[in-house]
């Protein structure tokens, strides 16, 4: 333990001015306030400055309009866009197909991660735990992009997973089905994690206690397990909901023609040059993802981050 | 934990078919980086390893690479910092709003990527490029460090929560001022969280590509970027495979790390 400096003993007649800063951090440590906003200063900048006034901004520029003639944004605040996605069927459309994607891949990310992370973290010897854990978590380090590019291939007419079905043609192939299935693989790993460490905090004598009392083994996971993981696994949903609900590059790469609401947010931006209808589509899975935070507020699902 | 072998080996099988479906595309990736065929005919008609030789020839692949790097180490510091502030703000201390911080600092990873990236990226274009300020590497920090703050923050909040805070006070009790009391108790442990919150938010900031489109500036090209923009491109396609075998190789060193500083306290949190 490095030793502590203690200050000198003041000599008979002579007292000793604390140190400068010695006396900053005692005046600190009594101004409780002063403390919490040095703290939260720079972060509370950080986030709120920036980062909620730029969404703050787009939510604004999505109240404006393009001038047809000549592309100009038009800043006279109108609900025109918002019009637009409602009346437009294929905007409907595409919204709902995002959302359903986005829950069909939280779903399928929890039912494969729930046994994994179980044996991982009740099951698995724990000389293999850590090596297990580093296993899980190395895909981690693989680019998303490589991966949806590994998956194309092996979704690829006459590919792998064509042989896997029977023969050319049995297989996915490009589509919303493949959009799902990579989508899932892609974020499992984020879903692992937070159930993971759930489970570790589970302390095994609880499942003890279930298992004197009677129980086997698949009530002791129903009765005790389950509801002390749902928090973690709400927490996973959050990473697999909101990757998923703005993704538009797997899409592209798997997706062959199918469209979600991240292509077309993606697609007004670039060269049809509409800011505004780009943001007033993007603030659909805004709205979707903070209701959804709110509601997995309640359940503790943030603490379990 | 009394769970019957039937059950054990069920969930044995689990794991490996979970984590045979993990490794098989990059296994994929692994053997395609050998394929002599440019389009990855399956199975591979001939080997070779040319691949690999144009890939370290390769001096686009080299600058995303480096360019990709100094982006994730200043996302990571500035993360590291911000984060920090503000797990000890939220978790030592009440105040009104507390629940509002924390769920803010959730807010730029639970919302989708696209929307981070058109919000940064009109901000920029209405407030920062009038001042002269224009896109280029440091704007993709400041994308890369908004989301990366939360995975800093989640893993220092969950030392705090652990640690409570008799140490300090023990500290203090003992004639430590607060510095020293941070420096010699409070840092020492913390450091554990530090690395691996510190090595997550690195990995979130190299793979990032969407917040990385609209923030990066004209000349910036990050690995991801480089590689989207190589990805369709047949002649450049087989090069890619040989960046992403090395990415995958290169990955375990990094996470057996943070497996060693942070085991006991299970993986980083993210």
């Amino acid at each position: 333990m490095p030793p502590v400096p203690v200050p000198a003993p003041a000599g008979p007649g002579r007292a000793r001015a604390p140190r400068p800063g010695r006396a900053l951090s005692s005046w600190l440590y009594r101004h409780a306030r002063v403390r919490l906003g040095l703290l939260l200063s720079a972060p509370l900048l950080w986030l709120v400055v920036a980062y909620l006034g730029a969404l703050a901004l787009l939510l604004v520029s999505s109240l404006w309009t393009v001038d047809t003639f000549t592309g100009d944004i038009v800043r006279h605040p109108s609900l025109d866009n918002f019009r637009a996605i409602a009346g437009t069927p294929v905007y409907r459309t595409v919204a709902l197909r995002s959302v359903a994607v986005a829950a069909a891949v939280t779903v399928i990310d929890a039912l494969i991660a729930l046994p994994m992370a179980f044996y991982l973290a009740k099951v698995a010897a724990p000389r293999w735990r850590g090596w297990l854990v580093i296993a899980v978590l190395t895909p981690l380090w693989a680019s998303y992009l490589v991966k949806a590019y590994a998956w194309r291939v092996m979704l690829a007419n006459g590919g792998p997973l064509d042989d896997l079905f029977g023969g050319p043609g049995h297989g996915p192939g490009y589509g919303l089905t493949a959009t799902v299935i990579v989508l899932s693989y892609l974020w499992l790993p984020y879903m692992i994690l937070p159930i993971y460490a759930g489970l570790e905090r589970l302390s095994d004598s609880l499942l003890e206690a279930s298992a004197d009392l009677g129980a086997r083994a698949f009530r002791t996971w129903r009765s005790v397990v389950l509801p002390m993981i749902v928090p973690s696994v709400f927490a996973g949903s959050i990473f697999t909901f909101s990757l998923s609900l703005g993704d538009y590059i797997t899409v592209q790469i798997v997706g062959g023609k199918t469209q979600l609401i991240g292509n077309l947010v993606y697609a007004n931006i670039g060269a049809a040059g509409n800011l505004p209808l780009s943001a007033a589509l993007a603030t659909i899975p805004v709205l979707v993802m903070v209701v959804y935070l709110v509601a997995v507020r309640r359940l503790g699902a943030l603490e379990q981050l | 934990m009394t769970v019957s072998p039937l059950t054990r080996w069920l969930l044995r099988l689990a794991m490996a078919a979970g984590l045979a479906v993990i490794y098989v595309p990059l296994a994929l990736v692994l053997v395609n980086s050998f394929n002599a065929d440019r389009t990855f005919a399956w199975p591979p008609p001939r080997w070779t390893t040319g691949w690999w030789v144009r890939a370290w020839d390769s001096t686009g692949a080299r600058e995303a690479l480096w360019t990709s790097v100094k982006a994730g180490l200043g996302a990571t510091a500035v993360a590291l910092v911000l984060g920090t502030m503000v797990a000890f703000a939220v978790q030592r201390y009440r105040f009104f709003g507390r629940e509002a911080v924390s769920l803010l600092v959730v807010l730029p990873i639970a919302l989708p990527g696209i929307v981070t990236g058109i919000a940064l990226d009109s901000a920029f274009r209405t407030v920062a490029e009038p001042l002269g300020v224009g896109k280029g590497l440091l704007s993709v920090v400041v994308g890369h460090a908004t989301f990366c703050v939360v995975v800093v923050y989640n893993n220092v909040v969950a030392r705090l929560r652990r640690l409570g805070g008799n140490l300090a006070e023990a500290s203090a009790d003992l004639g430590a001022s607060p510095v020293q009391t941070f420096r010699y108790v409070t840092f020492p442990l913390l450091r554990s969280a530090l690395f691996a919150g510190a090595l997550l938010a690195f990995a979130l900031s190299f793979d990032e590509v969407i917040v990385t489109t609209f923030t990066a500036g004209p000349g910036v090209r990050t690995l991801p970027l480089w590689i989207f923009e190589n990805l369709f491109r047949p002649n450049q396609a087989p090069v890619i495979n040989v960046v992403a075998a090395v990415l995958i190789l290169a990955s375990v060193i990094p996470i057996y790390l943070a497996q060693r500083v942070s085991a006991g306290s299970g993986g980083g949190r993210i």
